[in-house]
């Protein structure tokens, strides 16, 4: 009986985990390519929740979640091209302040537009209720999220492996110069990984909006999290996040089954294990002043 | 409080309702107008006697974990005592956590009878939607709400019994005239906060009136003489002396069916006040043994 309570934690781990996942490949994507570690990340997250609502007062939740992440990422065009451009030869400090900076305005331009506050929103009736795969209980809200998360993996994964806008984007991320020297301008190829990014973070924040408090100071509450899958897993690498946010899931899942008072330390302290044995995380790029 | 006191300033105390503050950490400059725990958790839990839902009955709290929580917890397992109830489980929630999931499984593991919240402010909220996600077949009770966290939960999510210590709809002439000059100025009704703020500025007025001061201890000794004031309640509030607690009365309530709101601010249906207008309003209130505060 014990183990079963204990498979289900795990289970129900992996599922979170998934979700983490879609926040946080946006943010490793966006610092392998661009060097930039994106605090603003967190804010599109928000933006996704709040459009989407907005959105699913006229038009529902179908086309809400599919439009929202949609606006974000043309947002994330925006972004890119007035904001993060100018940082990516900068000193990393200054990205990290400006995204940082960009954070606490979108905040507190959610709150000057849509008020303190949290909205109201709730999942779509058909939506409602559990279901028993087994002697599992899974909220079938959540088997959707589940649904969503692997069609978008599998999209990434065969953008970034089987289409030549992935080819150089790898490329990208392991040697920047060669690419240069073969006559390739990476800008492009940016707009579009921040683009695909933020509009990730959006979606999320979209599915998420029916089960989570929809307040602006919400982005803060999805970044800590996501720093933590994309440290644990590794900068540069597509599966070390999959594999990190699986982790962080069921390592919360299983702390809170015995130790529930640790269950919200117990993610960095998973951390702070993998950064002491492997510094570039499960599955990262050698960062060789580090090891 | 501890700033007020050093200042030595009046203080009015309009949204912490842990006990401690009103018991073993009060101090003579703060008078407490929110209603503290223990009148929460007798509010809902009267409701829940009628309703045949405590005797016998075993119980599941989540339980907010800083001195909120700790409190209101002490005054649930208060409650649960007197009245044969049975605490089966009680899951501490860090004040950080936006998912329930692992906890919702170790109650459905537990199988209570009734869940129960003790957590506070967007916690309850997040709780609430993510409890209807789940549609676990157990009734959830919540000892601590606030409006807005309530209007926040989401068309069909929010059910159960909870407390409050004043809602929008309460029919009472002056309750009535705030919130209709409310909803003129500012587009939408008043939250529990709002009417706290507002009566809260009505009484240190009525006092500085009153004394034609704005000295603290005269200030002071006219709130402890245990001045009536209006509350926009049926019945007038004043503070008792020897806590400096607003005493006056709380509403359970529970949630009108899908269908029967006339807007997305009508979800509540107000229970009857309490205590009953023949017993004194100190009835709910935690006794100078349960709660000693020596000012």
């Amino acid at each position: 009986m014990q183990f079963g309570f204990l498979l289900e934690q795990v289970v129900n781990g992996l599922v979170l985990g998934g979700y983490y996942l879609l926040i946080a490949l946006g943010l490793s994507l966006i610092f392998s390519v661009g060097g930039i570690v994106n605090l603003a990340h967190g804010a599109f997250y928000a933006l996704g929740a709040y459009a989407s609502v907005e959105i699913t007062r006229y038009l529902g939740f179908g086309p809400a979640v599919v439009l929202s992440p949609v606006a974000v990422a043309l947002l994330g065009i925006l972004f890119e091209r007035f904001i993060l451009r100018r940082f990516y030869t900068a000193d990393p400090i200054l990205s990290l302040l400006v995204t940082f900076a960009l954070a606490m305005v979108t905040e507190q331009a959610i709150r000057m537009i849509w008020g303190a506050a949290p909205l109201s929103a709730a999942i779509p009736p058909v939506f409602r209720g559990s279901v028993f795969v087994g002697d599992f209980l899974f909220s079938r809200y959540r088997l959707l999220i589940l649904a969503v998360v692997i069609v978008v993996l599998l999209g990434v994964w065969l953008l970034l492996h089987k289409t030549s806008f992935g080819r150089v984007v790898r490329a990208g991320i392991q040697r920047p110069d060669m690419v240069a020297a073969l006559g390739i301008r990476l800008q492009p190829y940016m707009t579009a990984i921040v683009m695909l990014g933020v509009g990730m973070a959006a979606l999320g924040g979209a599915f998420f909006a029916p089960i989570t408090i929809v307040h602006p100071a919400m982005g803060s509450e999805i970044i800590t999290v996501a720093f933590v899958v994309v440290v644990i897993g590794g900068l540069g690498g597509f599966w070390g996040v999959v594999l990190a946010a699986l982790l962080v899931g069921v390592v919360r899942g299983i702390t809170i089954n015995f130790v529930p008072a640790a269950g919200e330390a117990s993610i960095y302290i998973l951390m702070f294990l993998v950064l002491l044995v492997r510094p570039r995380g499960l599955l990262g790029e050698r960062i060789e002043k580090f090891e | 409080m501890q700033v007020a006191e050093r200042n030595k300033r009046l203080f009015m105390q309009i949204g912490a309702r842990s006990d401690a503050l009103r018991g073993k950490n009060c101090n003579k400059y703060t008078f407490h107008v929110d209603i503290p725990n223990t009148v929460m958790v007798n509010a809902v839990g009267r409701a829940l006697v009628r309703q045949n839902m405590v005797k016998d009955k075993k119980f599941f709290t989540l339980t907010a974990d800083y001195i909120f929580g700790h409190d209101l917890l002490n005054a649930a397992k208060r409650f649960f005592a007197a009245n044969q109830g049975n605490l089966i489980g009680d899951e501490l929630i860090a004040t950080d956590v936006t998912d329930f999931s692992p906890y919702l499984l170790k109650i459905r593991q537990a199988k209570p009878d009734v869940v129960c919240s003790n957590l506070a402010g967007n916690q309850v909220t997040t709780l609430i939607k993510q409890y209807a996600e789940f549609g676990l077949p157990y009734p959830i009770v919540g000892f601590n709400l606030n409006t807005a966290d309530a209007w926040a939960a989401g068309d069909g999510n929010l059910s159960g019994t909870w407390p409050t210590v004043w809602y929008h709809t309460l029919d009472v002439p002056a309750s009535k005239t705030f919130v209709a000059n409310f909803i003129k100025k500012h587009g939408k009704p008043p939250e529990n906060h709002a009417w706290i703020e507002y009566i809260s500025l009505k009484i240190m007025a009525q006092a500085i009136n009153a004394t034609k001061s704005t000295e603290t201890d005269k200030l002071i000794a006219y709130l402890e003489k245990e001045t009536e004031f209006d509350i926009l309640k049926a019945r007038k509030g004043h503070f008792r002396n020897w806590d400096h607690q607003l005493m006056q009365e709380a509403y359970p309530f529970t949630v009108k069916p899908r269908g029967e709101a006339k807007d997305q601010w009508d979800i509540i249906a107000l229970g009857a006040a309490v205590p009953d207008a023949n017993e004194p309003l100190e009835s709910l209130a935690p006794t100078r043994e349960q709660n000693p505060c020596s000012l």
